[in-house]
């Protein structure tokens, strides 16, 4: 399939997971927005006033930057393995798998509707918290540029679990019990120079942690993490994932007989 | 005149042991209108989805217009429109949108493509419900929506897998009118269905697959020419108490006014109806027993095993 076809295919792909997730926005959109305002009023406001000061920066504006990126991770998410797993259950991939269109292309057009899901939904999550206090962003680029990797890293791996899902069961299990306990000990909520030692030395392999402190960095300027590290560590993960995710496409595990 | 699609030793042994086809070859010509019968379960939707590339095949090539589908995957794939058995589209979303997703994953940009679905949805009758869900739709517009999804990129070699299953007589007709028309503009056509005089009006070659098998390959018309007795019944105007005698022809009263009679090929029906009116035996209307490629196919069968 020539090049200017395959970016045809990847429009077409990109557009339907967008206009999936924006007809059902009650669904989508509007739950993270009423979850993320309830963490701003609870946490942030009435919590947060008898914490004080963290970091130099009020609790409010300490925890702004992990709310949305965690809203990001969730979102992304979700848009993926949902929709994908709909479409095998439905049996509807097929009408992509008997098309020229290539794996590669399948494979960023649904990390492409993920990437849009947590950018929307992120974004409302900002305009929210600009309700709760003054967001003025450190480094603008680094800002995007974790908002752009975290969204492609977690499309990527709600992908996997998408492929691998055999029943709606599987499709809640990763994020009931893995994706929920890594975002809220990652970070969001404290600085881990908070914990005692040893627990500090096991937040440190909770790739969540790496991703919030390096967004926390982008928007107030403070990290507990080396932001190299950071980035290097969160590259690292959209390759490794990405890889995975065209090796089961290739060998159509789950979608293939 | 160019092959279609040519298939060699085509091999299939699921991951359970179970060896749905055991080397199958076939060839289906360009134009054709071909048939490809079989018993549930005897490994017709198996060679599709390997054509298809659904199924990994185990053994075997498959090459469709040429190209093969080991080296060639994406130009066999922009040749062939499938039509599946199973409904496996979104039902969420409105019938242009299927219609347009699809072409775009061939390359289609959109304004070609929502032209292009216009075009099919009024072809199928389906253009008033456009913009509706498909979930909305009855079973027969269902397949019809499915029939134009598969030519919404204008394929070589469409592949129907049970197109008019379930489908009413009167949808089933149009459906029938409707691919003879592309038939004879020059797509090519791969039929499966368990209607036999759907196969019998509409394909011009015919394969008979069985436990994995080809058993037949061969004209209709070859086919048909097998058939060496066929069973008639007679509906009779009075009736009877016990069933006729007529010389050459076993009959049987199925009840008092129907009668059953076996017709040998090199017989004609004249003689019978000679003998049935010497007795006073009217009768008002005649009829075969089964479709003559059902009786084909079951004998075929029968043999087989």
């Amino acid at each position: 399939m020539k090049l200017q076809l395959q970016f045809v295919a990847f429009k077409t792909i990109l557009i339907k997971e967008i206009l999936r997730f924006t007809r059902i926005w009650v669904q989508t959109v509007l739950p993270p927005a009423i979850t993320t305002t309830l963490y701003f009023i609870i946490f942030g406001n009435l919590i947060g006033s008898q914490i004080g000061d963290m970091d130099g920066f009020s609790y409010m504006e300490y925890i702004v930057p992990g709310l949305i990126l965690m809203a990001i991770i969730t979102n992304s998410y979700a848009n993926v393995v949902s929709s994908f797993y709909g479409s095998k259950f439905q049996k509807n991939i097929e009408e992509m798998l008997i098309s020229p269109t290539p794996n590669y292309i399948i494979l960023l057009g649904f990390v492409g509707g993920g990437v849009a899901r947590g950018i929307i939904v992120g974004g409302v999550v900002t305009i929210i918290s600009l309700v709760f206090t003054d967001l003025s962003i450190h480094n603008f680029y680094l800002t995007t540029l974790i908002v752009f990797l975290t969204a492609v890293l977690f499309s990527l791996a709600g992908f996997i679990n998408g492929i691998y899902a055999k029943s709606f069961d599987d499709i809640s299990i990763v994020p009931t019990f893995v994706l929920t306990p890594l975002t809220y000990l990652g970070g969001i909520f404290y600085t881990i120079d908070m914990l005692p030692e040893i627990w500090q030395t096991v937040s440190l392999a909770n790739p969540i942690l790496y991703m919030v402190n390096a967004f926390r960095y982008g928007i107030i300027g403070v990290s507990d993490i080396n932001l190299a590290v950071a980035i290097t560590i969160i590259i690292g993960f959209v390759v490794a994932l990405f890889s995975w995710s065209l090796y089961l496409l290739n060998k159509g595990v789950g979608i293939r007989t | 005149m160019s092959t279609a699609l040519a298939i060699s030793n085509l091999t299939k042994t699921y991951d359970n042991g179970f060896q749905a086809l055991k080397g199958i070859d076939l060839n289906v010509e360009h134009g054709d209108f071909f048939a490809l019968l079989g018993p549930n379960g005897a490994g017709k939707s198996t060679a599709i989805g390997i054509i298809s590339s659904l199924v990994n095949k185990s053994a075997g090539t498959v090459k469709v217009y040429g190209n093969d589908l080991d080296t060639e995957l994406s130009a066999v794939k922009s040749y062939i429109g499938l039509v599946p058995q199973e409904f496996n589209f979104n039902i969420f979303e409105p019938l242009v949108e299927i219609l347009v997703n699809q072409a775009g994953y061939y390359g289609i940009n959109r304004r070609e493509a929502f032209e292009h679905a216009d075009v099919l949805l009024h072809k199928l009758g389906l253009f008033d419900k456009r913009r509706e869900i498909a979930r909305n739709l009855s079973g027969g517009m269902k397949r019809r929506l499915m029939i134009a999804r598969a030519l919404v990129h204008k394929p070589q070699l469409l592949i129907l897998d049970e197109p008019t299953a379930g489908v009413d007589i009167e949808i089933r007709h149009t459906m029938w009118e409707f691919l003879q028309k592309i038939n004879s503009e020059g797509t090519t056509i791969i039929l499966t269905t368990h209607y036999l005089e759907e196969a019998e009006k509409l394909c011009k070659n015919i394969a008979i697959i069985d436990q994995g098998r080809i058993i037949e390959n061969t004209s209709m018309k070859q086919l048909l020419s097998q058939l060496n007795a066929e069973t008639f019944i007679l509906d009779l105007q009075d009736p009877l108490d016990k069933a006729p005698l007529a010389n050459g022809y076993p009959i049987i009263l199925k009840d008092a006014t129907t009668l059953e009679v076996l017709v040998d090929k090199p017989q004609d029906v004249n003689a019978l109806f000679t003998q049935l009116s010497q007795q006073n035996i009217q009768v008002i209307s005649m009829r075969n027993k089964m479709n003559r490629l059902e009786e084909l196919f079951m004998n075929l069968l029968k043999q087989e095993r």
